[in-house]
């Protein structure tokens, strides 16, 4: 239970103390010292809920069970690595005079106000706290993309801020309708909107209800995942924001999004007797894999082609939730935290890359290998990893799901297989150029860290040859747990 | 009349006008008298909470009445004063097209959302259910005028008028969510609506309107 206060007070009084003290020079530090308080603090409830099970504390209102526990350890990871990458990059951008030191000063304070939202949405047994915690997620985050107040910043957090703020609207009357339909069972008295008090009734529940819920619940926080066709605001998001901004976003704002996603998906299937909430997050998931293959080659600007990307895996993820079953939602939680680790290790790379050559076009960034080799490197093997090269991480979880999909939903193996060709050919004829070509870029005047970069990678390289098996076992128990 | 009781009378006249004012706002081109209509809106669903509150005798809706007299009717819609004052976009007038067209759309809108609304209210055991259609209908039509306008402050009002719409749904359908929950959302209306206002004097600073058409250059 004192991991859990940690786990949320540690972000929360990060945030107020930066943004009291201002920009000062050590306030990058402190921001890595507050990220890196929270991720001890979830290890060791980690290491608690691996030991002794689920826990339910604090009247009910926090639950940690296996499934969101993996979930709690993963942002806490890269909150602190991206934490640790953005202290040169925002120095970075001080020094060529894209930022002020107040927009420093909301920087840091947001970074901490959102790491504390996300861990509030996931470490939450309340599904109304849910909702309020992901539209605040969404509220520290709107500024943070428009930190560089130029037009098209502008333009992006304004859509950022409307169409999530309307998605979430609708993940709002999904969330009334999912009381109404427990109020009953439950009495009126603040229980009825617990989850594992939703969980242990969902026979129950009124299925003709649910089943309209969970269309408002998935419209809702699938826009929030970036699923097609609610996908709009977040290349725009990705691209405009700072990069480490885009590196939390992609890497564990979408899966937070999920995670909800797929506690709504546990209610509505025990209490309906059919596919329907299987079909329809497959059927988005699909949309958005190939919605997200075609759009990727027409992409001009490298951060935009990635947050087409994370559009691709969440879809991805999305769809194995969909099928069910231990293996697929197995291979579906293996893929959220792969994609997380490598993005926002390739978002690290693009963004020092991008202030190397003074732009995000892919057209005009060369020769990151000549010019730094760790960073080009970096980008290679990151992109090579996120497009499902063996033995990276993320080329297992595809092949468990595709494996899954080929007994399940034999007709969208093809389909699958096709959007990742596709996609694959599309990210790296762009990718490869930027590495090796010719180039005249400028020395950035700090340098930066690329630890976080190879640290993520060698992760997902090991996630890829070899999971350790306590982690396997982790993973095996949150699967059955999603049903 | 007999059958349905005095107070449940009064709830289905304030549903009614809540949904008038709706459709009001969606044919409003003043920004003024629009933040205006908001705040009526906020009026009646605040009437509407309290007659419910008493018909039913469930305290805690006294308190989500009073949370929305504070946010809805008094302190959001001086923001927005203050805002359009700053702003100095006080006679600003919307171009706007085609209102009976909308108002057509908005018509089977309502229709829609009753639909919707009918085999949930056949589950409904409140004294309020059948204003549920209504509730959802609100909530449609503040989705279509946020379609249609193309200026940030009437988005805005569309927005919180959304808020409004699904506030409704919340009495009408279970008498109010968990106080905690209702506090929650009410905090992060406030802080939207700090943060969208903060964003409405970027926005100007940078393009000198408040015109959304100037947002319109990323595609894809």
């Amino acid at each position: 239970m004192i991991e859990i206060l940690i786990v949320l007070g540690t972000p929360l009084v990060g945030a107020a103390l930066l943004g009291w003290l201002g920009e000062r020079d050590y306030a990058a530090t402190i921001n890595v010292a507050a990220s890196f308080v929270t991720l001890l603090a979830a290890v060791a409830l980690t290491l608690r809920v691996l030991v002794e099970g689920p826990l339910l504390v604090i009247d009910r209102q926090f639950f940690v069970d296996s499934f969101n526990v993996s979930l709690v350890a993963l942002t806490a990871f890269v909150g602190f690595t991206t934490a640790l990458f953005s202290r040169p990059y925002m120095r970075i951008e001080q020094a060529h005079g894209r930022l002020t030191s107040a927009r420093l000063r909301l920087y840091h304070a947001m970074y901490q106000l959102f790491n504390f939202t996300m861990l509030l949405a996931l470490l939450t047994n309340n599904m109304g706290i849910l909702w309020v915690a992901m539209e605040a997620a969404t509220l520290a985050t709107v500024l943070l993309v428009s930190l560089y107040r130029t037009p098209a910043s502008l333009e992006a957090a304004w859509k950022y801020f409307i169409l999530c703020g309307v998605g979430i609207a609708q993940a709002l009357f999904g969330t009334i309708l999912l009381y109404f339909a427990a109020e009953k069972l439950l009495g009126a008295e603040g229980g009825a909107l617990l989850w594992t008090g939703l969980n242990n009734v969902k026979s129950e529940l009124e299925p003709t209800v649910l089943s309209i819920a969970f269309v408002f619940l998935l419209v809702g926080y699938g826009t929030k995942v970036g699923l097609a066709p609610l996908h709009n605001w977040l290349p725009d998001a990705h691209a405009e924001g700072p990069t480490p901004v885009s590196a939390v976003l992609s890497g564990l704002l979408l899966n937070v999004a999920l995670y909800a996603v797929v506690r709504c998906k546990v209610l509505v299937e025990g209490s309906l007797d059919t596919a329907f909430a299987r079909e329809l997050m497959m059927g988005f998931g699909l949309l958005s894999v190939v919605l997200a293959a075609l759009l990727l080659s027409r992409q001009k600007d490298v951060k935009r082609l990635f947050a087409y990307s994370s559009i691709e895996h969440m879809g991805i993820a999305t769809f194995a939730f969909g099928m069910g079953g231990p293996i697929a939602n197995f291979a579906g939680l293996l893929h959220m935290t792969v994609h997380s680790l490598t993005k926002s290790a390739i978002f690290f790379t693009v963004g020092h890359a991008a202030q190397k050559a003074g732009t995000q076009l892919t057209d005009e960034i060369r020769g990151l290998i000549t010019t730094n080799p760790q960073l080009g490197w970096g980008l290679v093997l990151g992109t090579l990893a996120i497009l499902g090269m063996p033995p990276f991480g993320v080329f297992a979880s595809e092949f468990l799901i595709l494996v899954t999909a080929m007994g399940v939903e034999p007709w969208a193996t093809p389909v699958l297989l096709a959007a990742l060709g596709l996609a694959f050919a599309s990210v790296f004829s762009k990718i490869q150029p930027m590495v090796f070509g010719e180039t005249t870029a400028k020395r950035l005047p700090v340098r930066p860290t690329m630890i976080p970069v190879f640290v993520h990678l060698a992760l997902v390289l090991m996630l890829g040859l070899w999971i350790p098996p306590f982690l396997a076992d982790w993973y095996r128990q949150a699967a059955r747990l999603i049903g | 009349m007999s059958g349905v009781p005095l107070y449940a009378q009064f709830i289905n006249l304030l549903a009614a006008i809540l949904l008038l004012l709706a459709f009001a706002m969606l044919a409003q081109r003043r920004v003024l008298s629009l933040v205006n209509l908001f705040a009526a809106q906020g009026v009646a669903l605040a009437l509407s909470t309290a007659i419910v509150a008493f018909a039913t005798r469930q305290p805690h809706l006294y308190g989500s009445a009073l949370l929305t007299v504070l946010l809805k009717v008094a302190l959001l819609p001086w923001l927005l004063h203050r805002l359009i004052q700053r702003l100095d976009v006080k006679w600003d007038v919307e171009g706007l097209i085609n209102v009976p067209t909308t108002m057509l759309i908005g018509i089977v809108l309502v229709v829609f959302a009753f639909n919707l609304a009918f085999p949930i209210s056949q589950l409904a055991s409140t004294v309020t259910r059948s204003t549920l259609g209504i509730a959802i209908a609100s909530v449609m039509l503040s989705f279509l005028m946020m379609i249609t306008r193309r200026k940030a402050i009437p988005q805005v009002i569309g927005f919180l008028a959304m808020e409004n719409g699904l506030f409704f749904a919340a009495t009408s359908a279970t008498y109010g969510m968990p106080m905690v929950v209702e506090l929650g959302i009410a905090l992060d209306i406030l802080v939207a609506m700090l943060i969208l206002g903060v964003f409405f004097f970027q926005i100007r600073e940078q393009f000198d309107s408040l015109d959304l058409k100037h947002l319109e250059r990323l595609k894809e």
